[in-house]
């Protein structure tokens, strides 16, 4: 290895990318109450649009879950 | 010697508060003039198999001249060691139905599954990828959902009201891969039954699972075992010492389960106690807690005459069960005799 490499980058592999897509900061909740979703923000107050309940649940990932069936 | 005391060597004695005479005395060397060493002739000529009562799901039979080493190992193989085909790994897609995926995923394991063992190879390693040769795949996708029509106040059965409200593993459908579709053409791999309820569905809940089935061995995991109980008992043996007196002989007989004990007519047109089937006993030494019948009957067991009962969860036909077992038994045995060759071969070496 020459000496004058030794101090530059060798990764050929790209960095990953900045602009990573975020995920949408609004989610859709499903009421514990009517089971109607409502997008919410963060900031936003937790209420079903439709019945005006408070209790709201996240709803479940989209991504696969792997389960060792012992 | 008399045929009485050599026949007397062979039992196991059923006294009131212990069992005498448990480990067999005919080895070599303990009795002096009579040669006990092992002999393939004499034990071919000893060993006797009968098989007793046959069903779609148990088979009975008679194992008798073995030692009880050979008979248990037997046992344990069939057990633990007869491999089968069931669910391993599960990805689960979704699963909004009240039961935790971990907990769904046990249970889906556990279903016995009807693939042919011998169909499939094992999967190389744990980490291997999954191969149309050593894997299976099925799928579960269940939604449950209200009819539409049906009254909630006026219906209460949830069957009624929803469509899949019940999850059984006849839902489950194989998805064949490659060759796989030839391969189980007319047996195509399902469950052993159908109507195992899985989970219960509310409208709006789903469960979406894949699953890869594998095959394994019982020592493994449990669920891999092909049998529901694999067991054996000794044959027992009810000895009568005397005529038993016509006051007492009705208790007698009814300290013995139905069909033991019956009574009959001599020649003499006398009323007397006959063993009529001591294999249906239950060796409860019921009737030793009676001093009436204290010195007129000796219990005891036959140490060599193994009673095996299998009963098959349903990948194997029952009867293919023992003899896979005995496959799996020789082939552990050639590996032992393989391993003893190059011991004593290294050891020619050395020397």
């Amino acid at each position: 290895m020459s000496q004058q490499n030794r101090y530059t980058q060798q990764n050929p592999n790209p960095m990953p990318d900045r602009n990573i897509p975020k995920p949408p900061d609004t989610i859709e909740y499903i009421c514990g109450d009517c089971g109607a979703k409502t997008a919410m923000k963060p900031s936003e107050l937790i209420r079903c649009r439709e019945c005006g309940h408070r209790v709201m649940y996240k709803p479940r990932t989209t991504r696969i879950v792997q389960f060792e069936a012992r | 010697m008399s045929q009485s005391n050599i026949e007397a060597r062979r039992h196991v004695q059923v006294l009131p508060e212990r069992v005498g005479n448990v480990a067999g005395s005919e080895f070599p060397g303990h009795y002096p003039g009579e040669d006990h060493s092992w002999n393939l002739e004499k034990f071919k000529k000893n060993l006797v198999t009968s098989v007793q009562r046959l069903t779609p799901s148990t088979v009975e039979f008679d194992l008798v001249g073995v030692d009880a080493s050979i008979a248990n190992a037997l046992r344990r193989v069939m057990i633990a060691e007869v491999p089968t085909i069931a669910i391993e790994e599960i990805y689960v897609w979704n699963n909004t139905s009240i039961m935790q995926d971990e907990v769904l995923c046990h249970r889906v394991g556990l279903v016995p599954l009807k693939v042919d063992p011998r169909s499939l190879k094992y999967r190389p390693s744990s980490h291997a990828q999954p191969h149309e040769t050593d894997t299976i795949v099925f799928d579960l996708q269940v939604r449950c959902d209200k009819i539409p029509g049906v009254d909630p106040k006026v219906e209460k059965d949830p069957k009624k009201l929803y469509y899949d409200s019940n999850v059984f593993t006849g839902m489950m459908k194989w998805q064949p891969s490659g060759d796989q579709g030839k391969k189980y053409k007319g047996k195509a791999p399902k469950p052993v039954d159908e109507d195992i309820l899985l989970v219960k569905l509310r409208p709006g809940q789903q469960v979406d699972l894949h699953c890869f089935a594998r095959k394994g061995v019982g020592a493994d995991h449990a669920k891999f075992s092909p049998v529901a109980t694999a067991s054996y008992r000794i044959l027992p043996q009810i000895t009568l010492r005397g005529p038993i007196p016509l006051e007492h002989q009705e208790k007698f007989q009814k300290c013995f389960p139905p069909g033991v004990i019956e009574l009959k007519k001599d020649e003499q047109g006398e009323q007397q106690v006959v063993v009529a089937n001591a294999r249906k006993d239950t060796v409860s030494r019921e009737v030793l807690r009676h001093p009436e019948f204290q010195d007129l009957v000796q219990l005891s067991r036959i140490r060599d005459h193994f009673i095996f009962s299998v009963e098959s969860v349903g990948q194997y036909q029952p009867e293919e069960l023992v003899p896979e077992a005995i496959k799996i038994l020789l082939s552990k045995i050639t590996a032992v005799e393989e391993g003893l060759d190059k011991l004593f071969s290294a050891d020619a070496q050395v020397a």
